[in-house]
């Protein structure tokens, strides 16, 4: 990630990482895209705190995704979205180009 | 637990018991203490294990992980806990007899 | 777990839950002496959690309500509550902590509901502590997949072409839901729109009372 905060509307892909232990981005997210709703603030970063250990600040950012994204054919409705807060070291920023 | 399946949403409420309060209470004044913060909360109840959800109650599964928080910040040893326990084990058949004061 | 309590409710009229009167639990073992490890060391005080008690006993929806309420009659405070709500909370008196306040709107097509996959969070220094159900695993687990049957499960019926806003608080925010002002209360005060306003529909899994025309 650079210093500039990602952008509202910013295309974003959830790192597939599935390490064990205390992980604040949920599972569910993983690996999948979505879009900046906003930044709101940096914060320390949870997974450090969670086994006190010294914690370095993260861009907090809410990050949109579809239910279809998230779900495929499953989804109850494919534009219903789920919101969540997502730290910065969490996301990918997407080329234009991968774009849905 | 995202997306997981599961069965129907059951509505029951109950009222909080003192003892619930009171975990509920530590919580609070112990993070702002300094002696955790909710990040290691959510770590300890996490490694629990699925199995607790099922076992245990919110506010058991809740004071286990206050308990192994303080345990590792040093508040107190487990020497110290294990005797405090065997003392208040032995104080009553119930919460209010095993509970001093109030 | 049996239903054998029923006939022993609270004041409140909920069923008391069963710990309270069985036999001293192991976990209530240890919440007795944690507590009293706690004090022998002068880590804190009896009046401290007493009063630590009484602070959440006196948080309830009702505080929620208000601002809601203040919302619906108010368009500049609905404006200065969803751009910070933490800001605009403190204005009524409402202090809701370290935690960030996030207010989301229900609109004619949008329909937002709360949940929060990782454990519990709540905005519990607004509303105080959360109802069961929202601890629950199963209202945690599903409320991101498939949010119009739990709505519905709940009894939320919702017109054709709403979209759903499922808000996971996962991180540092807190959520709460500026409901949809019922119709045919346009004549109604702040104080009498706040009675409409109950604490599930500021979850999202509920709507406001309505007023018979």
């Amino acid at each position: 990630m650079g210093n500039d905060p990602l952008k509202t509307g910013a295309r974003v892909r959830i790192r597939a990482l599935m390490p064990p232990g205390h992980v604040r981005a949920p599972a569910y997210l993983r690996g999948k895209s979505g879009s900046i709703e906003r930044a709101i603030a940096p914060f320390k970063n949870p997974e450090q705190l969670a086994y006190d250990l010294p914690a370095q600040e993260h861009m907090l950012y809410r990050v949109r995704f579809r239910a279809a994204e998230l779900w495929g054919a499953e989804a109850e409705h494919p534009d219903d979205m789920i919101e969540a807060e997502i730290y910065a070291h969490w996301i990918e920023a997407m080329e234009q180009s991968d774009a849905a | 637990m995202g997306g997981q399946d599961a069965g129907p949403i059951c509505d029951d409420q109950h009222d909080f018991s003192l003892w619930e309060k009171r975990v509920d209470a530590l919580m609070i004044l112990c993070s702002g203490k300094g002696y955790f913060t909710v990040d290691g909360l959510r770590r300890a109840l996490e490694d629990m294990g699925e199995a607790a959800f099922e076992d245990m109650s919110y506010y058991e599964r809740w004071i286990a992980a206050i308990n192994q928080n303080l345990i590792e910040k040093g508040a107190y040893s487990l020497e110290e806990l294990g005797a405090k326990m065997a003392e208040v084990q032995v104080r009553g058949q119930t919460y209010g007899e095993a509970s001093l004061g109030e | 777990m049996p239903h054998d309590h029923h006939d022993h409710l609270s004041p409140s009229g909920h069923p008391y839950r069963a710990d309270d009167d069985t036999a001293l639990s192991y976990w209530q073992s240890m919440e007795i002496a944690v507590r009293e490890l706690l004090l022998e060391k002068s880590i804190t005080t009896p009046a401290e959690i007493a009063a630590q008690i009484d602070a959440m006993d006196a948080r309830s929806p009702a505080n929620g309500a208000a601002l809601v309420a203040r919302a619906w009659c108010d368009p500049d405070f609905k404006e200065r509550l969803l751009k910070d709500g933490s800001a605009a909370s403190r204005e009524l008196g409402f202090d809701v902590g370290p935690m960030l306040l996030i207010a989301v709107e229900n609109t004619a097509n949008i329909h937002n509901i709360i949940v929060c996959t990782l454990c519990s969070c709540y905005p519990r220094n607004l509303l105080g502590l959360p109802p069961d159900w929202y601890k629950s695993r199963a209202y945690r687990s599903r409320t991101v997949k498939e949010p119009r049957k739990v709505l519905s499960e709940f009894g939320v019926a919702l017109p054709e072409g709403t979209h759903i806003r499922v808000h996971d608080s996962t991180a540092d925010m807190r959520y709460v839901v500026i409901p949809a002002r019922p119709n045919g209360t346009d004549k109604m005060s702040e104080s009498e729109l706040a009675k409409l306003v109950t604490r599930d529909s500021m979850i999202g899994t509920g709507l406001p009372k309505t007023v018979s025309a």
